[in-house]
């Protein structure tokens, strides 16, 4: 059996998860990365994306919107602005918001505008893209 | 009692009353709000803590490093984000913040405001205070992004030199009967003396540079050091609110006691009198 270590996922409103996994795979600023038992201490930010956990050769989903990853010898902490499994997603919310964003985009509006659409869109294109996978 | 009839009473009791019923669906309001606030409270405090404790150790361990948002620069003007509520009816709740604000204003030369809840806004735009931004208080629904919005705020008036220091006024929770009123720095940031650095032997790695981790992370804290304080904030208002009603329906409920007991002895009185009455007419017969 593969050595695990303490994962804490955490965001604003909860908790997400809290236990020992084996291998953890989130999306940095800069790339993938793979977190294994005895990683360097590193601290990364993360983009919007998929997070997976793996654990006893079982593979887990979920969608996290930004955020950082604390790496430390004893624990690592994903601290997410938003962290979701695919069960808890509103995909409905989510569509609406793809298309809220995707409107805003056609649309010309100021440079402030557009960024934060373009957020939104990614957000809601990773959420969807989260349940549709759990499919 | 002599200028009291009994009918005069009788109203009063009725108007008493119906004061009474109205703060007891205040109360019985106020504390399902204090126990969904306490809920979201528990569920976003270990994020808070969290954040503050990485932010530390962060910044102990990459001394040295030049930041915006943690250089001190020299203080002309001092920023106060101020969280209050937006209604009064919760005892001394408003007042005590402000107070704690205008206390710690006190040693700073000059000061502006971002107000959050009408009754600070109100309090200070009275006073002549300067005031950089208001907002209604969220206490109902306290959202991060209504957080973010304060936090962008102040990042803004911080980054154009508008003010050189961002403090942060806020209630502090620690039970249903006890808050406190409490002042943070916000800006720029302060290593926590308290926290050791950890001796280690491998050091800390950033990903991609420790100023990009620090560009990313700062304003990040500040957002939820401000979205922990307005949970906070508003599970005590929550909580005062619930106290000083349940301390008005209490005194209605004494007032109503001691009127039923001057009604009642007017009553008696007046049946004592009549009898007086008959009694002495037909003695006056005999």
């Amino acid at each position: 059996m593969a050595s695990k270590f303490h994962l804490q996922v955490i965001a604003p409103d909860k908790i997400l998860l809290d236990e020992e996994v084996e291998k953890v795979i989130v999306r940095s600023t800069s790339g993938d990365i793979a977190i294994l038992h005895d990683h360097i201490p590193m601290v990364a930010p993360l983009s919007i994306g998929q997070m997976t956990i793996i654990n006893d050769g079982n593979k887990r989903e979920a969608a996290v919107a930004s955020g950082f990853v604390h790496i430390d010898l004893e624990k690592t902490v994903i601290m997410a602005d938003a962290a979701e499994w695919p069960e808890e997603i509103d995909v409905d919310r989510a569509k609406q918001a793809k298309a809220r964003a995707e409107d805003r985009l056609k649309n010309n509006y100021e440079k402030m505008d557009r960024i934060r659409a373009e957020i939104a869109l990614h957000k809601a294109l990773n959420r969807i893209n989260v349940v549709e996978k759990k499919k | 009692m002599a200028g009291l009839g009994m009918r005069d009473i009788k109203r009063r009791i009725k108007s008493v009353n119906s004061t009474k019923q109205i703060t007891k669906a205040m109360e019985l309001v106020s504390s399902a709000k204090l126990r969904k606030a306490k809920e979201n409270l528990e569920k976003t405090r270990p994020y808070f803590n969290l954040i503050g404790e990485t932010i530390n150790e962060i910044i102990a361990s990459t001394k040295g490093v030049k930041h915006d948002y943690i250089t001190p620069r020299k203080v002309e003007k001092t920023g106060y984000i101020v969280i209050t509520a937006d209604r009064g009816l919760c005892g001394g709740y408003n007042s005590n913040v402000i107070k704690k604000a205008v206390v710690h204003m006190e040693e700073k030369e000059r000061v502006s405001i971002i107000a959050v809840g009408t009754k600070g806004r109100d309090y200070f735009k009275k006073r002549q205070y300067d005031l950089d931004g208001e907002f209604q208080s969220p206490s109902d629904n306290p959202t991060y992004n209504f957080a973010h919005n304060i936090g962008e705020l102040s990042r803004e008036l911080y980054k154009q030199k508008l003010v050189d220091e961002v403090y942060l006024v806020y209630t502090e929770f620690f039970s249903t009967i006890s808050y406190k009123p409490r002042a943070i720095k916000l800006l720029p940031l302060e290593v926590n003396e308290e926290t050791v650095v950890k001796e280690r032997e491998e050091r800390m790695t950033y990903e991609p540079s420790p100023e990009a981790v620090l560009d990313y992370l700062i304003p990040k804290y500040v957002d939820s050091m401000i979205y922990g304080a307005i949970v906070e904030a508003a599970t005590s208002e929550h909580g005062a609110t619930r106290v000083a009603m349940e301390s008005a329906t209490d005194n209605a409920e004494e007032m109503i006691d001691s009127l039923k007991l001057q009604y009642n002895r007017a009553r008696q009185a007046s049946i004592t009198q009549e009898i007086a009455e008959i009694v002495g007419g037909a003695e006056a017969l005999k």
